[in-house]
């Protein structure tokens, strides 16, 4: 009745060509901006941010990252916690060297040097394939957490070898340190993320978007129809790694403030990102939002249920947690290996022919 | 001969011997990976998980207890007798053998067909299922595990090669424990390659392994030629478990072994069972060497990150590893 297309023309390209051509989707997506940017900042306090929002955000441009490289370029990575580690040491070290500048700069500065990287270490891609390739982005993940971990100038000599992240504002609100407000974590957060999902999204429907795909598809046929693999391959590595990287800084300066790199940034986190993109969906941007949502609810909501709930103690429910999360995976990958994304997708096509589906 | 020389010697043979215990993981990677296609990053928690059943039964310890207690306000904690080390490997045995008809069942009989990277990640939700459920079985503290394996330094090896190298060296130091591994090790490898070339389920088993669908024409069950796969990979888990249990205790980092195993299958290829046991011993000796010679000079530690270098700088010369199967595209 209200999700359909009939009698909604388009009169120009631009029309025909935007992000969301269904009227009800496009007022969703502005009730949604609307309804995080006006409403959510005004009720969110310490515990909603730091246990569900920040960590949400934040994940989500991960997986938007990782996406890019798994489910559109179709190579498999499983460096992301290394790449975010990138992120974080080249944002602390921006940070304490030009302390003048502004972070949102910075951010995007540790993006980039996280580009370069990702491009070095996407190089193999072009020789190896499929697994062998995983494996091989393992060596990013130990050996840059290693470099950070083991050569002092990383974390400026400091004793403890832990890095962390001075005070800085935004138009003259604090967003980094142990005294930020709430909502500003938040805000901050929600900026990067609004512009990491409509940059993405543009990218991967426009023509770089379609060469990562024929490559994903199949490289050699790719190949044939003119595709350059050497750049296709590369820029997916550099956009994804470039999206990790800003995660990485985020996750460090705004989120935890404090970070041991092998604790924060071990391959815990780089198979925590894949399963947020294989669980939402690969080849999706709305897959990564609700991937990274799913994961991020579940330890809390079972945390809630386990410990406040029943009164278990700590380590058993840790423990079933772990049993719960990898049933729920392979459940999830027998049940519907295309993720989220494709149950919102059917859910669409039936939204679309309701009330009368004949 | 310096006293330098025979130290690198010994970091030699040292290293040959941890490369025994990676190659016993990589074994069990290459026959699922052979005859299903599926990556087991599971290999590693399968290996934890024996080792954990193993001391449990050898200690009569009950099933969830911790669970039982915190639900039901109970206070049990063992049956209170002791299983012999023997008897107690193979009950362990059965119940791999049942984990792994479980797993066949209920989770890659529903996803055959699926392409390999959802297979990869099913084995990682898997690894983590296992890895809770064995810790909420037999509780997460580190256990000793006793099969009465010799354990400490060689004396007889030590005593017998001091002369060597004049007054700066006693002698190559070798712990038993990987000696028995190594020999262990050739005799798993032997066994599996008699099975495999000579017995009826052996030639099933690389049947399957050539091509499915041509197998299952002849008649062979896949169904049961998987069970029997997974079957194998739980028993090789099973020695690799009492090899690095015995070594340095029963614990959770056991099963990141999986991930020391990974460069030794690039290196060797995914396919290949001798490319298993060489890629071991190469990255054994070479990640043992270049901490040795290179170690000190950056920092040290570098065992965490060389085997996955020296794998990715192989790989970019000869990309199906060193035994693999030509990797041949068409379009």
């Amino acid at each position: 009745m209200f999700y359909r297309e009939a009698g909604d023309f388009k009169t120009s390209y631009g029309a025909d060509n935007q992000t969301f051509p269904i009227k009800f989707d496009r007022y969703r997506y502005y009730a949604v901006l609307a309804i995080a940017y006006l409403v959510i900042p005004f009720i969110i306090n310490d515990y909603w941010a730091n246990a569900l929002f920040v960590p949400f955000l934040i994940y989500a441009i991960a997986a938007i990252g990782l996406n890019i490289l798994v489910g559109y370029g179709g190579q498999v990575s499983l460096g992301t916690g290394g790449f975010m580690a990138v992120g974080a040491y080249a944002a602390y070290k921006l940070m304490t060297a030009f302390p003048d500048v502004s972070i949102m700069i910075h951010v995007i500065l540790a993006g980039g040097i996280t580009a370069i990287v990702g491009v070095l270490f996407g190089l193999p891609s072009l020789r190896i394939k499929g697994f062998y390739l995983a494996v091989a982005t393992l060596a990013a993940q130990f050996f840059l957490v290693w470099l950070f971990n083991k050569v002092p100038w990383f974390y400026n000599y400091s004793a403890s070898g832990q890095i962390n992240a001075p005070e800085r504002t935004v138009f003259g609100v604090l967003v980094t340190g142990p005294n930020t407000e709430a909502w500003a974590k938040y805000l901050i957060c929600l900026v990067f993320v609004t512009a990491a999902g409509i940059i993405a999204r543009n990218l991967t429907r426009g023509s770089v978007g379609r060469k990562w795909m024929a490559i994903r598809d199949m490289d050699i046929a790719a190949e044939i129809i003119g595709v350059n693999p050497l750049t296709a391959k590369l820029s997916a590595f550099a956009v994804s790694s470039f999206f990790i990287g800003v995660s990485g800084a985020l996750f460090f300066a705004v989120y935890l403030g404090a970070v041991e790199v092998g604790e924060a940034f071990g391959i815990n986190k780089s198979f925590l990102v894949l399963f947020m993109v294989i669980i939402g969906g690969l080849g999706s941007i709305f897959g990564s939002f609700a991937g990274a949502a799913f994961l991020v609810l579940l330890p809390v909501a079972l945390k809630i249920v386990g410990v406040d709930v029943l009164g278990w103690p700590t380590d058993i429910v840790s423990h079933l947690q772990l049993v719960i999360v990898g049933a729920l995976i392979v459940i999830f990958l027998i049940a519907e290996p295309h993720g989220l994304a494709q149950l919102w997708r059917v859910a669409k096509e039936k939204l679309r022919l309701w009330p009368f589906p004949y | 001969m310096g006293a330098d020389f025979y130290y690198t010697i010994e970091v030699i043979l040292n290293g040959l011997m941890a490369g025994v215990l990676y190659a016993l993981v990589a074994l069990g990677f290459v026959l699922i990976f052979k005859a299903s296609g599926i990556f087991n990053y599971a290999q590693g928690v399968m290996a934890l998980f024996a080792a954990l059943t193993l001391v449990g039964i050898m200690e009569g310890q009950v099933p969830f207890s911790h669970l039982i207690n915190a639900v039901f306000g109970t206070q049990i904690h063992d049956f209170g007798w002791h299983i012999p080390a023997l008897l107690a490997i193979i009950l362990t045995m059965v119940v791999m053998v049942g984990f792994a008809w479980l797993v066949q069942k209920y989770i890659f009989r529903h996803l055959v067909g699926q392409e390999p990277i959802i297979l990869f990640m099913a084995t990682i939700g898997l690894a983590y299922f296992l890895e809770g459920v064995g810790d909420l079985m037999w509780g997460s503290d580190i256990k000793t595990l006793d099969v009465g394996l010799p354990q400490g330094a060689s004396l007889w090896i030590e005593e017998n090669t001091a002369f060597l190298g004049g007054d700066d060296f006693y002698g190559f130091f070798i712990d038993q424990l990987d000696v028995v591994a190594a020999i262990v090790a050739a005799i798993l490898v032997a066994v599996l390659v008699i099975f495999s070339q000579y017995t009826k389920q052996g030639r099933a088993m690389r049947a399957v392994a050539d091509d499915h669908q041509a197998a299952l024409s002849v008649g062979i069950s896949l169904n049961f030629i998987w069970v029997l796969v997974w079957s194998l990979a739980g028993f090789v888990a099973l020695v690799a478990g009492i090899m690095w249990g015995a070594k340095s205790g029963v614990q959770f980092s056991l099963s990141l072994i999986a991930l020391k195993a990974l460069p030794v299958l690039m290196l060797g290829g995914f396919t290949s069972i001798p490319g298993a046991i060489v890629g071991g011993l190469i990255i054994g000796v070479g990640e043992k060497l270049f901490e040795y010679s290179v170690g000190p000079m950056i920092g040290g530690a570098t065992e965490n990150w060389f085997a996955y270098v020296l794998a990715l700088l192989f790989l970019v010369f000869r990309p199906q590893g060193l035994f693999g199967e030509k990797i041949i595209e068409r379009v």
